[in-house]
């Protein structure tokens, strides 16, 4: 008892030659990956002298800013997931921003923390009445909801910060900082008081190639950590047990999969939703409030300069999984990371990505999709033609790195996608067919 | 006259075998004074519609209790007013003796009634377990307890015998199997009224008789079951009593071995069925259309394959098979939304497979979509935009560049008179218009066109008696005009009665080439299921 | 005709019951912060009524429609090019440069001038409508990612390539000669009897901004073009069965969306600046998808949105003067823009019912009962 789906004739898989089979566990290849583009990247630092290629401080800040934008891409999880598309992450996160600035500066920062999630939560309640209740093209409302937010909040600047020194329009007094920690022994932490030794400092100071890039990467991430991050980064894991292993999480999906037929099985999917989209406005608004709280200390105008979108674009190029939104963002942070600690090595950067781009072709000629394998060649040859004939990347190209990562990142990976089948679909109770 | 001797193979098979149903005397009142269900004076008014006008129905415990009609006579209406997902404006209804009013699909389960939707209500990227707790969860502190889950899944597939593994996405399960999930979903529930709104339109007959027998069973372990279908013969076959509904109201409540087919009939149209007399043929030897070898692809697999076929002027081609089975992929093909991997195909003598749809809409290809709602209309467009779809590159509707819209009116007003499209104006919305008049819209814009060849996708499928009998009207005299026409639909009765040879598609493939005027139903039943395959090229 | 007429009532009850909204909320926030809003308005309607404000108005509204207009087409099938941003200023700065090296017959140099914008836009648009059909980027993502990557492409090219004077601190492409100037449409004001102060020039940029609309009419509503946008919209598997095709109609209207967005900052670099300077306006692109969003994409609903956020900007500016935060008139903006949408939205469910309703009278025959949901 079988359709033609399943027992159809088999053709030869047209992903063409098949992996060998050491490939074939997925975290092994994504190790393997990671491992193999890192000794690269130690390779060309070297030989380019951009040593902030591969530096624990460059690791380091690529972490806090992966932060916002990984923040920003769980909230669109869990918008899209519940079948809400979320064009607003942006607006949630400005209002982030300015309440947790405001939080801050009024309350302390873990005040700060608090305020921004509300904010954003605000924004995300005022997207989902939109969307959910009256039924308006969720890009429309995400659209009218990004102005809103740039509007109410210079709105609020001028009535807030109107005689408050060092305040302004646009922007807050400076807040106070949030504690970070860095691991005993690994990184140099306290212990009792006593400051241990920085042995990942010590390996990564012998610049052994590979080894000392690996200890680069973990002392970037466990050296003079915030402990906002920290919260961060534990939603990670929570976000996948409350998604894939609660009763919550399975109705949530089952939303934004076919809310007709999670609707036949009592389940409120209209709640379901206003509960993710809110979430997801608070998700959005932590990110905002990171950004002003650990990385800048202020708000300012402006200040999330499109990060709500990368968010979407992380959970784009994470395929709607909470690991994937993490990696996605991380690739945007080091982009982001590399053009503030060193021009330099955006230059050398070219050459990495000429070369990787150069691998990606070869694998692609490799499992016989040649198309495919000679455009991905053509862009290979153009970053590394880009890095030999110029010595230096113009300062005005500097700040667009991470927007161009981003957009070469989306245009390589985003044809897997599997997203949810009722994304962006509008839903009013009762009208199942 | 085939209509009476002749019945739809499905039918059939379920006159030969009606062995079990004398077995068991129907259970009327057999557990508890109170009957398990019972709707007095229920209405439901739609903008401009009475959906349901003073229904009453009376469903004893552990009886299967069919309730039939035409589309359109207001069953699925009363099932989802039973079942809490649309409110009656007037009525009682009353489960267990006990007067309620479900406010909610949650409360009605609460109640021990569950649903298998006609459309499977189904998340194909969610797991069978994930489905089936969907909105009942057993819990292990906050998580979502899924040990427990598979084990009280696993029991009662092994209890009724509807076996399936809990661990699989749904979107890799085939038909019948998605319906024994839908069932396991509702007993999972504890529901003890089953009630299954035309459980058998998907099905391919063994999967019917499948079904049959599980029904059987679950009746005899006590659980109430109403059934909702247009097929007389099946429910003749499985019920103990069944009600028939006409224009929205329930007409007679009668025991099956009161009644035959025809008399089954005359309650629920009200008259006879349309039966399609038998006429001279009008097949000409001029080729319009000729499908040498095409093959498309769906991922790693052929969706479609070898398929090789001549459609000749004044020709009707029918295609039968069970739905899924390519039908789509080589409508697609043919039009040119999808382009063959392989193969080619002429259209009165002109090689088109490299050709868009734009091109072979204006060479004289004509489309009826399977799909009205998706693929045929613009619904809050008005209805002269509608009958631009399509001819939106032709006169009278365009010249050159710029849209005519006074030609497109007056050919729209053409259509609606010569078609009997029931409207205010050309000017109204076409999501204002009833199913019918959309679809006569539909294939009133094809025919005044005048194709050379028609592919009608399931042209009556979800419209009144009166408005099918108009299209196959339609379709035989432009048939009789020399057009040439691809039918593609569910309804044996429609493709018996207006094809002049008779195909079978199977996993892609055509395997049988048929004559209606001989073929019998288990033989076009057999090769649907594949149980015989006659590779014809 | 009747029913016409009342269904334009119905359109324009939703804009309408919007405004109100907003009016409300600003009146909220001003009250918060202790200002009576009678009072706030008041001055803004009377500092609205005045030659210099009427110029100031539509001299604003201009570039906001055209950039609505550019916005709107892509609305029309869904599509949402949210880059008319980076559109409008790349081809702003490529066409002043390409402006101040020619000397020709005036109105063919800024025929050639609005050719270069037109074209600059629609190929960075055009980006992104192959990265849609190519790759599957969605282009909401790709358009706005390539808005920031313009930003650098501007700064790049101004200091590196466009600019004037490079021993000046002023980052600005060398004036236009004379030939590249369009005239002020003062003359005919005057001829009204209005007199503007000086420094106050209708730009005769407005002319250009009425034929952009009645083109974007006629392309969208009376061409066979406009006709497969319009279904790709409405119904993108209906279209696609029609005979449109997917991809090809994405980047075609991108390119087309990108032309219009071109033409935005047009005005001010043939009207006012004579060139491409540091303080060409920002943020047009954005307003325009507001302005859009007001006008339910209508030609004539998005001259009046327009209009009205040309009014909200204008008459803010004496708020400062009354010490009222002007701000409060970017709530305004926010939210009638929010509420606006949502009203479209309950209106046009109630006149879908009303017509099945009146249909389904129409076409009732006695007795008969029509097909059930």
């Amino acid at each position: 008892m079988s359709t033609a789906r399943d027992v159809a004739e088999q053709i030869p898989p047209d992903r063409g030659r098949p992996l060998p089979d050491l490939l074939h566990d997925r975290r092994l290849r994504l190790l393997l990956l990671a491992s193999a583009v890192l000794l690269l990247g130690g390779v060309v630092a070297r030989a380019t002298s951009a040593q902030e290629l591969t530096s624990s401080g460059t690791f380091g800040a690529a972490f806090r800013f992966a932060m916002p934008v990984m923040l920003a891409g769980l909230g669109g999880l869990y918008a899209e997931r519940s079948g809400v598309i979320n064009i607003g992450l942006e607006g949630m996160m400005i209002a982030g921003t300015w309440f947790g600035a405001w939080g801050g500066w009024q309350f302390g920062p873990w005040y700060g923390v608090l305020f921004g999630v509300l904010g954003g939560a605000l924004f995300g309640l005022i997207h989902a009445i939109a969307t959910v209740t009256f039924a308006v093209d969720h890009i429309v409302s995400g659209v009218a909801i990004n102005a809103l937010a740039l509007g109410g909040m210079r709105f609020l600047s001028t009535v807030v910060y109107d005689n408050v020194p060092g305040a302004g329009v646009t922007q807050s007094p400076r807040t106070a900082p949030i504690d970070t920690l860095s691991i005993p022994f690994l990184s140099g932490g306290d212990l009792f008081g006593w400051r241990s030794p920085d042995m990942l400092g010590w390996i990564e100071d012998r610049s052994w190639v590979f080894l000392s890039d690996a200890a680069a990467v973990v002392s970037g991430v466990t050296k003079g950590v915030s402990w906002l991050t920290l919260v961060a980064l534990a939603l990670v894991p929570l976000s996948w047990w409350l998604l894939w292993r609660t009763p919550w999480g399975l109705r949530l999906r089952s939303c934004g999969e076919n809310p007709y037929a999670a609707e036949s099985l009592g389940v409120n999917v209209l709640r379901m939703k206003y509960y993710a989209v809110v979430t997801s406005g608070g998700l959005a608004g932590l990110g905002g409030a990171y950004l002003v709280l650990v990385q800048a200390g202020i708000y300012r105008e402006a200040q999330t300069a499109g990060r709500g979108f990368i968010g979407l674009a992380a959970m784009l190029f994470g395929n709607y999984q909470p690991t994937g939104v993490l990696g996605g963002a991380a690739l945007f942070g080091f982009a982001d990371a590399l053009r503030i600690r060193q021009t330099s090595a955006v230059h050398a950067l070219l050459l990495l990505v000429g070369i990787l781009l150069a691998m990606f072709a070869l694998w692609t000629v490799y499992r016989l999709q040649l198309q495919r394998g000679l455009a991905i060649a053509a862009f290979a040859v153009g970053f590394i033609l880009w890095f030999a004939l110029t010595d230096d990347v113009p300062p005005e190209f500097v700040p667009m790195t991470p927007y161009v990562v981003t957009l070469l990142v989306l245009s390589l990976a985003s044809q897997r996608l599997r997203m949810p089948a009722a994304d962006g679909l509008r839903y009013r109770k009762g009208e199942a067919v | 006259m085939w209509g009476s001797d002749r019945e739809p193979h499905i039918a059939q098979t379920h006159r030969e075998a009606p062995t079990r149903v004398p077995e068991t005397e129907p259970r009327t009142g057999a557990r508890s004074a109170a009957p398990a269900v019972e709707l007095i004076d229920v209405t439901k008014v739609f903008p401009g519609v009475v959906a349901n006008d003073s229904v009453n129905l009376l469903v004893e415990r552990g009886e299967i209790h069919a309730v039939v009609g035409e589309n359109g006579a207001g069953k699925s209406t009363l099932m989802k007013i039973l079942f809490g997902m649309q409110a009656p404006d007037e009525g009682t209804i009353r489960v267990g003796g006990q007067e309620t009013g479900f406010a909610s699909p949650k409360e009605a389960i609460a109640a021990g009634i569950g649903m298998v939707h006609q459309h499977f209500m189904l998340a194909d990227n969610l797991t069978v377990v994930e489905n089936i707790v969907l909105g009942f969860e057993p819990t292990r502190g906050p998580r979502l307890d899924f040990v427990k889950a598979r084990a009280k899944i696993t029991e009662l597939a092994d209890v009724h015998g509807l076996p399936i593994d809990p661990d699989v996405l749904v979107e890799t399960l085939a038909v019948g199997e998605r319906q024994r999930v839908e069932i396991l979903k509702v007993l999972y529930r504890g529901a003890e009224i089953l009630i299954l709104d035309e459980p058998t339109a998907v099905l391919v007959p063994q999967e019917v008789e499948e079904l049959f027998r599980n029904l059987h069973s679950l009746r005899d372990e006590g659980v109430t079951i109403i059934f909702i279908s247009h097929k007389l013969d099946e429910v003749l076959a499985i019920a103990d009593r069944i009600t028939v509904m006409r224009g929205g109201k329930t007409v007679a409540t009668v025991d099956p071995r009161d009644v035959d087919a025809h008399q089954l009939a005359e309650l629920m149209v009200g008259s006879e069925l349309p039966t399609p007399e038998t006429r001279e043929s009008t097949v000409t030897d001029q080729v319009e259309l000729e499908v040498e070898g095409v093959g498309v692809r769906a991922g790693e697999r052929w969706a479609l394959r070898n398929i090789s076929f001549v459609i000749r002027r004044g020709e009707v081609v029918g295609i039968a098979g069970v739905e899924g089975n390519g039908q789509s992929e080589l409508i697609e093909a043919l039009i040119g939304v999808r382009q063959a991997d392989e193969g080619r195909i002429e259209l009165g003598g002109l090689d088109i497979t490299g050709w868009g749809t734009r091109e072979r809409l204006e060479n004289g290809l004509g489309i009826i979509p399977e799909d009205r709602h998706r693929q045929a209309l613009l619904l809050s467009s008005p209805l002269w935009e509608n009958a631009m779809l399509g001819h939106q590159s032709l006169e009278p509707f365009v010249d050159g560049p710029w849209i005519q819209r006074e030609g497109a009116r007056e050919r729209t007003q053409t259509i609606v008179d010569a078609f009997d499209v029931r409207t205010p104006g050309v000017d109204t919305l076409a999501i204002a218009l009833s199913g019918g008049n959309q679809q006569k819209l539909i294939v009133g814009r094809e025919m005044v066109s005048e194709p050379r060849m028609l592919i009608a996708a399931h042209p009556t499928r979800g419209i009144d008696v009166g408005a099918q009998a108009a299209v196959w009207e339609q379709l035989r005299n432009a048939r009789a005009l020399g057009l040439a026409v691809l039918l593609i639909s569910a309804d044996l009765e429609e493709l018996i009665g207006l094809s002049d040879t008779l195909r079978v598609i199977y996993r892609g493939r055509l395997v049988a080439d048929l004559d209606p005027a001989t073929v019998t139903p288990e033989e076009l039943g057999s090769y649907m299921t594949g149980v015989r395959q006659e590779v014809t090229e | 005709m009747n029913g016409r007429l009342r269904s334009l009532g119905t359109v324009l009850a939703a804009p309408a019951a919007a405004l109100v909204f907003a009016l409300v909320v600003g009146s909220i926030a001003l009250s918060v912060v202790g200002v009576n809003p009678l009072f706030a308005y008041s001055e803004m309607l009377e500092f609205s009524a005045s030659a210099n404000s009427f110029v100031s108005i539509f001299n604003r509204a201009v570039p906001l429609y055209i950039s609505a207009i550019a916005v709107a087409i892509g609305f029309k099938m869904l599509l949402f090019n949210i880059g008319v941003e980076g559109q409008y200023l790349l081809a702003g700065l490529v066409a002043a440069a390409v402006g101040a090296q020619l000397t020709l017959w005036a109105p063919l140099h800024i025929v050639v001038m609005l050719v270069v914008a037109v074209v600059v836009g629609a190929v960075w648009a055009g980006i992104a409508g192959i990265l849609k059909t190519w790759r599957g980027v969605h282009e909401v993502v790709s358009t706005i990612m390539l808005n920031f990557i313009a930003f650098s492409v501007v700064a790049f090219l101004l200091k590196n390539y466009f600019r004037d004077d490079p021993a000046s601190l002023n980052l600005a492409t060398k004036p236009l000669p004379l030939s590249g100037r369009f005239p002020s449409l003062n003359p005919v004001l005057e001829f009204f009897g209005l007199e503007p102060a000086s420094g106050f020039e209708l730009r005769g940029y407005l002319l250009v901004a009425v034929l952009l609309g009645v083109l974007y009419y006629i392309l969208v509503w009376r061409t066979r073009f406009g006709f497969d946008l319009r279904a790709s919209g409405l119904n993108a598997d209906a279209a696609l069965f029609s005979g449109v095709k997917p991809k090809r109609m994405v980047v075609l209207t991108m390119l087309i969306s990108g032309g219009f967005a071109g033409l935005v900052g047009m005005g001010q670099v043939t009207g006012f600046f004579y060139g491409y300077t540091q303080d060409f306006p920002r943020f047009l692109g954005f307003d325009g998808i507001a302005v859009a969003l007001l006008g339910r994409n209508h030609p004539v609903g998005m001259g009046l949105g327009a209009l009205i956020i040309g009014f909200l900007r204008r008459s803010s500016q004496i708020l400062d003067l009354r010490g009222v935060p002007r701000e409060v008139t970017v709530i305004i903006e926010g939210v009638v823009v929010l509420a606006v949408v949502v009203a479209y939205e309950v209106v046009n469910r109630r006149v879908q019912a009303a017509e099945v309703k009146a249909a389904a009278e129409a076409t009732q025959r006695p007795g008969g009962v029509a097909e059930a949901a």
